[in-house]
C-alpha cells in the first residue's frame, strides 16, 4: 500500500504529531490559470549553532545533527527545506562567528533534500550588517518560485535597529507587483513583522510598513522564527506562524518577567524543540502545518 | 485712584506666580540615564503617574536604544550626543524598557524596570 503525504499526515496527527491548517476557511478563490502541484517544504530554526549553556540544552551540539537525521529519514524528501535564521549564537567576535557559520554550514551540508535555503536571524548578522553570513549563504534577502507559489525571504535582522528599510519595503513591493495580485505568496522573516511582545524585542520597528504592502494581496501567509515556540497569529487576513526552535524553547509571549530560556527537564529531553513540515494544497493561502519533535 | 492701581499691581503680582507654579508643575523631571554594553544605569526607576518626565540618555560605548513600549516611546542613544526622551506616564504599574539596537551577546539582558505609582 502507497501511503502519499496527505495520508502519512493524516496517521501523524492520529498519532499525537501536531497538524494546523493555515488559512482562511476556504480560502481565497484559485486565479485563473494558477494551478500548481501540492507539495511541502520543512522550516528549521533557531538553531542557534555555537550556543553550550548545557543547564538550558544539555545536548547542545547534537539536538541540530539529531534534527538533520530527522529530517533525513522522512519517508518523501520536502521540495525544499528553509532555515528560519539564528542559524548561530551570536558572538562579539568576528572570526569566531564565521568558525560558528562554517560548523554549521558542514552540519546541515548531510541534508539529503536537494534544496536548502538559509536566512539570517539577529545573532547570525546584527552585529555586522549581514556581511559574515553573506559570506557563506549569500544575499539575506531573496525571492523564488516554486509549484505555482512565490517566496519572499524579507531581511529584518541586518539592521541592529530590526528594521527591514525603506530600501527593502521598496524591493519587496516591486517584486510583488510582478506578479498576479491574488498569487499565492509565503513570506519568510526571522522576526514577527507585527508587535508581538517589543518588551521582549519581539517585534520590527517598520513591519507595520510591510504588512501594509502584503494587504494588497489576497493570499499572503508569513513563517518565522526567532521566538522559539509556535505561535499563529492573523493580523487581518494574513496569517503569521513561528516555528520552534532547535536549541532552546521560551516562554510565552509575556508569560513571566523576563524573556528567559526554559529549563530543560530530564524527564521530557527535548521537550519544546522540534521542526516542522508545511504542506502546499489547495489554494489560496491554506496550508497545513505539521510539528515534529526532536528525539533523543 | 492710587488703591486701584495697587489692586491691579497686586493682581499681576498674583497671576505672575500662579503662573510660575504652573510652569513648575509642567516642568518635566529630569532624569539621567547611562547605556554601557550591556547595563542602563540606573535599570530600575519609580516615576509619578501624571508627572512628565524627560530621560536624558548618553552612551558609554556604542550606539544602542531606549524602548519603552508601553507608553510607545523610544530614542536611539549615541556615544557623545546626549539624547532626550519626554513622555508623561498615564498609568501605573511596572513597565519594562529595553535596548532595542542589537548591541552583542549580552543584548538581550540589557532591560531595566520603570515603576509608575
Amino acid at each position: 500500500m502507497t501511503i502519499d503525504r496527505r495520508m502519512f499526515l493524516q496517521l501523524a496527527a492520529l498519532g499525537g504529531g501536531a497538524v494546523f491548517a493555515s488559512g482562511l476557511a476556504g480560502g481565497a478563490p484559485k486565479a485563473p490559470g494558477a494551478e500548481h502541484d501540492d507539495f511541502y517544504f520543512v522550516q528549521l530554526s533557531d538553531t542557534h549553532w555555537g550556543f553550550n549553556g548545557a543547564a538550558v540544552n544539555p545536548d547542545f551540539a547534537g539536538t541540530l545533527p539529531k534534527a538533520i537525521a530527522a529530517v533525513n529519514a522522512l519517508p518523501e524528501q520536502p521540495d525544499f527545506i528553509i532555515f528560519t535564521g539564528d542559524l548561530t549564537h551570536t558572538t562579539d567576535n568576528p572570526v569566531e562567528r564565521r568558525r560558528r557559520l562554517g560548523e554549521f554550514r558542514d552540519i546541515v551540508s548531510r541534508l539529503k533534500a536537494t534544496t536548502v535555503r538559509f536566512m539570517p536571524g539577529e545573532h547570525d548578522a546584527s552585529l555586522d550588517h549581514g556581511k559574515a553570513f553573506t559570506e557563506f549563504f549569500g544575499p539575506t534577502r531573496y525571492s523564488f518560485d516554486h509549484k505555482g507559489i512565490h517566496f519572499v525571504v524579507l531581511d529584518n535582522v541586518s539592521d541592529p535597529a530590526a528594521r527591514i528599510g525603506d530600501e527593502q519595503l521598496a524591493w519587496l513591493e516591486a517584486d510583488l507587483a510582478k506578479h498576479p495580485q491574488d498569487s499565492r505568496i509565503v513570506v519568510f522573516t526571522h522576526r514577527p513583522l507585527f508587535d508581538l511582545a517589543p518588551q521582549w524585542d519581539w517585534a520590527t520597528r517598520d513591519g507595520d510598513k510591510a504588512i501594509e504592502i502584503l494587504m494588497r494581496h489576497p493570499n499572503v501567509t508569513v513563517f518565522y522564527g526567532h521566538i522559539h515556540q509556535e505561535n499563529h497569529r492573523m493580523t487581518g487576513h494574513i496569517a503569521h506562524h513561528s516555528a520552534k526552535s532547535l536549541m532552546f524553547p521560551l516562554p510565552a509571549p509575556m508569560s513571566q518577567p523576563k524573556r528567559e530560556p526554559l529549563p530543560w527537564n530530564p524527564d521530557e529531553p527535548y521537550r519544546g524543540l522540534g521542526f516542522r513540515e508545511v504542506e502546499a494544497e489547495g489554494a489560496g493561502a491554506m496550508f497545513s502545518i505539521h510539528e515534529l519533535p526532536v528525539r533523543a | 485712584m492710587r488703591k486701584n492701581r495697587r489692586l491691579i499691581l497686586a493682581a499681576g503680582l498674583a497671576s505672575l506666580i500662579g503662573g510660575s507654579l504652573a510652569l513648575a508643575q509642567a516642568s518635566p523631571r529630569l532624569i539621567k540615564v547611562k547605556a554601557r554594553r550591556f547595563v542602563f544605569t540606573p535599570n530600575r526607576i519609580a516615576l509619578k503617574k501624571g508627572q512628565p518626565v524627560t530621560f536624558e540618555l548618553t552612551s558609554e560605548d556604542i550606539v544602542m536604544g531606549m524602548n519603552v513600549p508601553d507608553f510607545k516611546v523610544r530614542s536611539d542613544i549615541i556615544p557623545g550626543k546626549p539624547m532626550r526622551m519626554s513622555f508623561t506616564p498615564d498609568k501605573a504599574g511596572t513597565f519594562t524598557f529595553v535596548c532595542d539596537v542589537f548591541c552583542g551577546e549580552g543584548h538581550e539582558d540589557m532591560s531595566g524596570t520603570l515603576v509608575v505609582t
